[in-house]
């Protein structure tokens, strides 16, 4: 039952994983464009 | 669209709980191997979703070849990220599996050798697209997804025509399985392929988001000395 376990929680860790990577990368966009957004209204 | 996604995604989640369930509770346990037979229906639903994945990159791949057309190039960079991770999961689970009933963790088996390959392939699509900066990137992506896709055919096949430890596929492979079993395959490869194809989804949106803000960026640097010398004058 262990390796049961352990293939489903490695496989949800992956995936949990992408996802985490994916929404970092949004969040980083989102403030690079919020700090673009900042300079163009400073001009 | 906005609208559509988060409907789709509890979906998604339903469908896994509901497949979750069908794997872990309906399915009937297998005679010889026992309850750990389950990591069947994570790890064959898995290879199967890369497959597509990998399948939908060439085409996406031969299109940018042809047409030079920067969404079949999103899409191949997109379906490649994503399959990587289901052949991931596919590579992890497959040892974990092996060790109780093999008594191994790896072989160097023909299909677990090529599996592997298929994985290093696509990592190195990914490494060229991350860290290259040349204009050829997608080019030369494109040519490598096209001969990585040789592979997969390679994958499949391989337990047909080659003596391997690997069992022999469920479809056409001579085994029966028995109804319970095959409805929960089915069910988990379903829900496998609906988050697989909403995991795209986000992930093309994020790459279109990111084009047109280099390109904002890239515009903003071409106007911007001339605006400056502009002021000066």
């Amino acid at each position: 039952m262990s390796y049961l376990y352990a293939a489903y929680i490695a496989t949800w860790t992956i995936h949990i994983t992408y996802l985490a990577t994916l929404l970092r990368r949004y969040t980083r966009l989102r403030n690079e464009i919020a700090e673009f957004k900042g300079r163009i209204e400073d001009k | 669209m906005k609208r559509a996604f988060p409907i789709l995604a509890v979906l998604t989640g339903v469908l896994l709980s509901y497949a979750m369930y069908q794997a872990l509770v309906v399915a009937p346990t297998e005679q010889t191997m026992g309850d750990v037979q389950r990591i069947f229906y994570y790890h064959v639903p898995s290879a199967w979703t890369a497959f597509i994945l990998f399948a939908i990159n060439f085409v996406a791949s031969i299109v940018y070849l042809i047409r030079r057309n920067a969404k079949a190039d999103m899409l191949a960079l997109v379906t490649a990220e994503v399959g990587v991770v289901f052949c991931t999961v596919n590579l992890v689970t497959g040892p974990i599996w092996a060790r109780p009933v093999w008594g191994i963790w790896w072989t160097w088996d023909l299909r677990l050798t090529l599996t592997l390959v298929l994985w290093l392939i696509y990592v190195s699509y990914i490494v060229l697209r991350r860290f290259s900066s040349s204009g050829q990137t997608p080019l030369l992506a494109a040519v490598l997804a096209v001969f990585g896709a040789l592979d997969v055919p390679l994958v499949y096949f391989s337990i047909w025509f080659f003596r391997t430890q690997h069992p022999q596929p469920v479809i056409g492979g001579g085994g029966s399985l028995d109804p319970r079993m095959w409805h929960a395959l089915l069910i988990n490869w379903l829900a496998f392929s609906c988050f697989g194809a909403l995991v795209c989804w986000s992930r093309y949106r994020l790459e279109v988001l990111r084009r047109d803000f280099d390109e904002t960026l890239a515009l903003e640097a071409l106007l911007e000395p001339r605006s400056s010398k502009a002021r000066s004058s």
